[in-house]
């Protein structure tokens, strides 16, 4: 593939397009999904479904003053949300979205999305310790220790699916999916018998990296006010609102990736693009059903369920696999 | 895409006949990379506030990684960012935040290289690295692997087992020596 420098500026474009566009547009499906479930209409004033509503909002945090407030580390508060964006954009280039959409194939894939997403751990921290706010600092502390905590058993989860397929090349493990449900990466073979119980896991985990509720203490209304970015307001906000929704994005896209078989089709026809987009908005859908279904956990309860639980799970599905993969 | 169709601004990026472009264009990016891995350097060394030097090592080590990449090896870059930038730096600011420490740095006295004495020091070290930069033959070494990760895992478990357990062992060590520390002073 000869990467031109024409190429690269396309992809990128057309990243930083798809991560914003999404970002939007999910806002607008989350409070509506949101409408639904809690029986009220939610926005449905602007445009046709109330569809025009996300403009509106960027328009208004575009328009809105940018305090900083008094003591607050200026330079570190304005490069916090920023680095919340970026790397989840930056991650975007290396999804292929089907066999031939695809930024900028890498063989290690899998690892380049961890590696750009473990900065938005970096951030969080900054944003509450720049903005000199009590309840921001102690929020991001909490962030940070639920993202530290959730990396483990997703990077376990992930090195039992690389040990099963041989590959990091997000690409090659879609290829190694191909040709029906029953290829899928979800579905328990011989050599893995834990694999849905493994979905769980980082599924779960993939709601907690994303700071999801029932796992969002780090912006526990009800005891922190807005949690790490209580001091931001206008586009700073906006700019920690889309990277949250772009995360999900990606989370929703290495779900489908590692586990349902990326753009091939359940029963093995015409696979594309459509499949893959079906399955992210499933999953991104699911994602909004579980924050408005069931409450937040407290903080004790969700680092005990990482290290009590989800870790030695995954721990012993991945001397599992490594075992029954020698036998079989 | 066939670089003999590309016309206009098109070809001003793709055309084989303007590599040099392309080679000039890389050069820049380098210097970038250079600049910000030394501006990360810097503001790690003098920021007054501890957090900031940590947000300055978290730059230099993204300038690190940016060259790996720069230099075909995608696959430390990524361990680079994924370790230094995800884990060391995102520990030290966290271990800061718990520990509180004084905003301020400590002024103490200064030490017997502050002064004249430094700035002989410091030019003595760069003129000694000009002069090894400038008269050192550089050879290019043959691409090995293209720095596939199923070779670097061979690597390290088969030639290389022996450094890959010492540095387990460090880690080892590590861990427990901050256990030791952590717990003394607390009652059980």
């Amino acid at each position: 593939m000869s990467l031109t420098i024409l190429n690269v500026i396309i992809a990128v474009v057309i990243a930083i397009g798809f991560a914003a566009l999404n970002a939007a547009y999910l806002v607008w499906a989350e409070r509506r999904g949101a409408g639904r479930i809690q029986r009220r209409p939610g926005p449905n004033v602007n445009g046709p479904l109330g569809l025009l509503q996300p403009l509106a909002d960027g328009i208004k945090l575009m328009t809105k003053q940018l305090v900083i407030p008094g003591g607050a580390d200026k330079a570190l508060f304005m490069v916090a949300p920023v680095l919340a964006m970026a790397p989840a954009i930056i991650s975007f280039v290396t999804i292929p979205f089907s066999e031939s959409i695809v930024a900028h194939s890498m063989n290690i894939g899998v690892l380049m999305i961890f590696a750009f997403a473990s900065l938005s751990g970096f951030s969080i921290l900054l944003a509450g310790w720049s903005s000199r706010n009590k309840y921001g600092m102690m929020a991001s502390v909490r962030a940070v220790s639920q993202n530290i905590s959730y990396e483990v058993p997703m990077l376990i989860t992930v090195i039992t699916i690389v040990m099963m397929t041989g590959t990091m090349d997000l690409k090659e493990l879609v290829a190694a999916q191909s040709g029906g449900i029953w290829n899928w990466n979800l579905i328990p073979s011989l050599s893995s018998p834990l694999m849905p119980v493994a979905f769980l896991i980082f599924f779960i985990c993939s709601l907690a990296e994303t700071n999801r509720a029932p796992f969002d203490l780090g912006e526990a209304e009800s005891e922190l006010v807005a949690g790490f970015h209580t001091e931001y307001g206008s586009m700073g906000f906006g700019l920690f609102f889309m990277g949250e929704y772009a995360n999900i994005v990606i989370g929703a896209s290495l779900i489908t990736i590692l586990f349902l078989g990326g753009w091939g089709c359940p029963l093995g026809l015409f696979p594309g693009v459509w499949w893959f987009l079906l399955k992210i908005y499933m999953l991104i859908f699911s994602f909004i059903w579980i924050r408005w279904t069931f409450p937040r956990t407290t903080i004790y309860g969700l680092l005990n369920l990482s290290w009590k639980i989800l870790i030695p799970i995954s721990l012993f599905n991945l001397l599992l696999t490594a075992g029954l993969l020698k036998v079989f | 895409m066939n670089p003999t169709d590309a016309s206009g601004i098109i070809g001003f990026f793709t055309n084989d006949g303007f590599a040099g472009y392309a080679d000039a264009l890389a050069g820049i990016v380098f210097l970038i990379m250079l600049a910000t891995t030394i501006i990360g350097g810097i503001i790690a060394c003098n920021a007054e506030r501890l957090v900031r030097a940590v947000a300055g090592l978290a730059l230099c080590f993204i300038g690190v990684a940016a060259i790996y990449y720069y230099l075909n090896s995608p696959f430390v870059a990524m361990m680079q960012m994924l370790i230094y930038v995800g884990a060391v730096c995102v520990t030290i600011a966290f271990a800061i935040m718990l520990a509180a420490p004084e905003n301020n740095k400590k002024q103490g006295p200064p030490g017997p290289l502050s002064g004249p004495l430094g700035l002989v020091t410091a030019g003595l070290v760069t003129i000694g690295m000009i002069g090894l930069a400038v008269n050192t033959k550089f050879q290019a070494m043959p691409t090995v692997n293209m720095g596939e990760v199923k070779l670097i895992g061979a690597g390290l478990l088969t030639s290389y087992s022996m450094v890959f357990e010492l540095v387990s062992i460090v880690l080892l060590i590590a861990i427990i020596g901050s256990l030791v520390i952590a717990r003394h002073g607390r009652s059980k």
